[in-house]
């Protein structure tokens, strides 16, 4: 970032920072969607062996990244607010943890619905669905704990700590689960893809990969922005604002 | 500092001593679970043999976890919490000597007991005693971990059931090596690689837990 | 010794109070008044570091206390609302613990004279469980009898639940303290016999 990074530190700064910033991802978003689903649906070959239900990873495989890339991000957020206490970071992750365990339900029901007419079976335990499941598991503990403590500081840096805990452990977590799968084959399909991908493909995923990140970040502003108005609501700029109840 | 250390987990052990029933509660938990098992899946025999490891797992996970809301919350509640916060002594120092309290009193019980229930399953020789050793590398991962959650939810709403919510997820991998060391001795392929991955677990948790549960501690007394 | 500049406090989102300025020195008491929920335990907590100012320095020995936290936790005697003793111990287990955990290498006879100071020489081997409000508040005042080493005693409420008989004992106490040069910042509503000349007061509602 080119201007100072610290002018916009304060929620009060950041808040119409972000405020201009949304409309702006939220466009980029829905362009890049268009022209990703376009390329994935119109564009890119039919798949050899799997048909036309192939077609699901381009919505599928961008969320599963997205997933694991913001639990990563918030972690980032959260230990930056405890160590430098800069509310703005501890609210940047409690605004990701939402998206991310959106991205990790929709990564887990696409997974099952190209699942269904690829290996005739919903589920499988399979080492990166059940890295996803507890992914999610992940989220939702995080968002129950900062939900279930009243002061927001203390929500905060509880949370920032269980989030950096559960940053060790997820690496952990997905080598463990892989390690229990090649012990049992037997209940295991490979969901590898087939290293031949055709380039559009790929493109069209990259393409929707894009999209979701720009998603993601104006979804995050923008329920950034909310968390500034509940926390900041006492304070004189907020109640100065245009609109505020008089 | 060691005589903090010392101190501390002394009086833990001596509460726990004069409050015995609370802890015999979930040792009884570990051994009810695990014995219902059989009267859900059926008495065959082959196929409690299969399911022994994990059974006796997970209900090792759902015992430690059961004990979790007793290692800080008493204290806590009496304010003896804020007495140990504020001595001058590091508070990891303590924490650990009230974590090392809760795996003697909740931990190596179910080591103990554990192979007693494996011979109900079916289980003989080296898999009971890879069981037990198993138990030994991996309850103390789950008294640390657990400390962890149960340090964060310390006065918080729906405190209990939040715990289990928070920690059973990163119980996740002791339940895969512990079940796992046995599985593969029953397998003929040898518990080496697992125990020595629950070994190199423990490590890591002595190393960072108490940190966490430090750091949480300090938030929860603000 | 004590200097508390410009010191704020939030709970939640609501102010507290903000602007504090103290100093204490050897030999004096600070008395702490306000209404209920004016910040007065929140303002203790802040001066032995449990919880964070939102604003404002605390300095201690000429040093601030952010930087040299074990400095100021050697040195002070924290009394909280709550008596921090463990009901299935024992009087004297408990306050053996107390002092081995502070580091005072107190011997049986230090313990028991701390406890017949406070008049419960005779139940040192009941569990807490057993005493009345009043005895277990005088249980966790005993350790002001130990701690003699620690300068800064800071005191929640500590003649809540005491009989006249214990609060003119604990006030002779903390004169003799002040007397030794040592210092004490204490909250209380009641109207109690402080060391005259030594005492200074802190209103903190306005």
């Amino acid at each position: 970032m080119a201007f100072n990074w610290f002018k916009y530190s304060s929620p009060q700064t950041f808040y119409p920072l972000a405020g201009r910033l949304v409309p702006f991802f939220a466009v980029l978003a829905a362009v890049l969607g268009a022209i990703g689903l376009y390329i994935g649906f119109f564009v890119a070959p039919t798949d050899f062996q799997q048909g036309e239900a192939y077609r699901i990873i381009f919505i599928h495989v961008p969320a599963a990244w997205m997933s694991m890339f913001i639990y990563l991000v918030m972690a980032a957020w959260a230990a930056l607010g405890l160590i430098l206490n800069t509310r703005l970071s501890s609210m940047m992750a409690t605004a990701l943890a939402p998206t991310g365990a959106l991205m990790t339900f929709l990564a887990l029901w696409t997974g099952a619905l190209w699942g269904k007419p690829m290996w005739g079976t919903w589920w499988a335990w399979d080492a990166r669905m059940t890295s996803e499941l507890i992914l999610l598991f992940l989220y939702i503990g995080f968002m129950a704990l900062q939900a279930s403590i009243d002061d927001p500081r203390r929500a905060d840096k509880a949370g920032a700590i269980l989030a950096l805990v559960g940053a060790v452990n997820v690496p952990i977590i997905y080598f463990s689960v892989k390690w229990w799968n090649t012990l049992h084959q037997g209940a295991s399909i490979s969901v590898g893809r087939s290293p031949s991908m055709a380039s559009t493909m790929l493109l069209g995923m990259l393409v929707m990969a894009l999209a979701y990140w720009m998603y993601s970040i104006a979804v995050t502003l923008m329920r950034v922005r909310s968390i500034i108005l509940e926390r900041e609501r006492n304070t004189q700029w907020v109640r100065d604002l245009p609109g505020a109840p008089a | 500092m060691w005589d903090a250390f010392v101190a501390v987990f002394a009086r833990d052990v001596l509460q726990a001593w004069r409050r015995r029933a609370d802890w015999l509660t979930s040792i009884f938990f570990f051994v009810i679970v695990v014995s219902l098992f059989p009267l859900g899946v059926g008495p065959e025999p082959a196929l409690l043999r299969t399911m022994a490891p994990g059974i006796v797992w997970v209900a090792a996970l759902l015992a430690a976890m059961l004990s979790l809301p007793r290692v800080f919350g008493s204290d806590y509640a009496d304010g003896t919490l804020e007495q140990l916060v504020l001595t001058p002594h590091p508070l990891t120092v303590i924490v650990l000597a009230k974590v090392l309290a809760h795996w003697l009193l909740s931990g190596v019980p179910l080591a103990l007991i554990a192979p007693v229930l494996a011979l109900q399953f079916g289980l003989e020789g080296e898999p009971v005693g890879v069981l037990f050793v198993a138990l030994l590398l991996g309850t103390p991962c789950l008294s640390l971990i657990g400390g962890v959650g149960a340090a964060l939810t310390l006065g918080v709403r729906g405190g209990g059931v939040l715990i289990a919510l928070l920690v059973l997820p990163l119980y996740i991998p002791v339940l895969i090596f512990g079940a796992g060391a046995v599985e593969a001795t029953v397998a003929g392929t040898g518990a080496a690689g697992h125990l020595s991955l629950l070994a190199a677990g423990l490590l890591i948790a002595i190393v960072l837990a108490p940190w966490a549960i430090a750091a949480a501690l300090r938030v929860a007394l603000e | 010794m004590l200097e508390v500049r410009d010191l704020a406090c939030q709970r939640g989102e609501q102010p507290l109070f903000s602007g504090i300025s103290f100093d204490v020195s050897a030999g004096e008491l600070l008395w702490v008044e306000g209404r209920n929920g004016s910040g007065k335990t929140s303002l203790l907590r802040i001066l032995c570091g449990l919880s964070p100012a939102e604003a404002g320095s605390i300095r201690w020995r000429g040093e601030n206390i952010r930087g040299a936290r074990e400095v100021l936790l050697g040195d002070t005697l924290f009394l909280a609302h709550a008596n921090g003793l463990k009901d299935d111990l024992t009087v004297v287990e408990n306050l053996r613990f107390d002092a081995r955990l502070a580091g005072m290498n107190a011997g049986a006879d230090r313990v028991d004279a701390a406890l017949r100071a406070c008049g419960l020489g005779e139940r040192r081997d009941l569990a807490v469980r057993y005493l009345s409000q009043g005895q277990r508040r005088r249980a966790a005042l005993a350790r002001l009898w130990l701690a003699q080493s620690r300068k800064l005693w800071i005191l929640d409420e500590p003649f809540a639940a005491l009989d006249a008989e214990s609060v003119d004992r604990l006030a002779a106490h903390l004169g003799a303290h002040l007397e030794a040069g040592g210092l004490a910042v204490l909250t209380t509503h009641q109207e109690v016999p402080l060391p005259a000349g030594r005492t200074r007061r802190l209103r903190l509602d306005h």
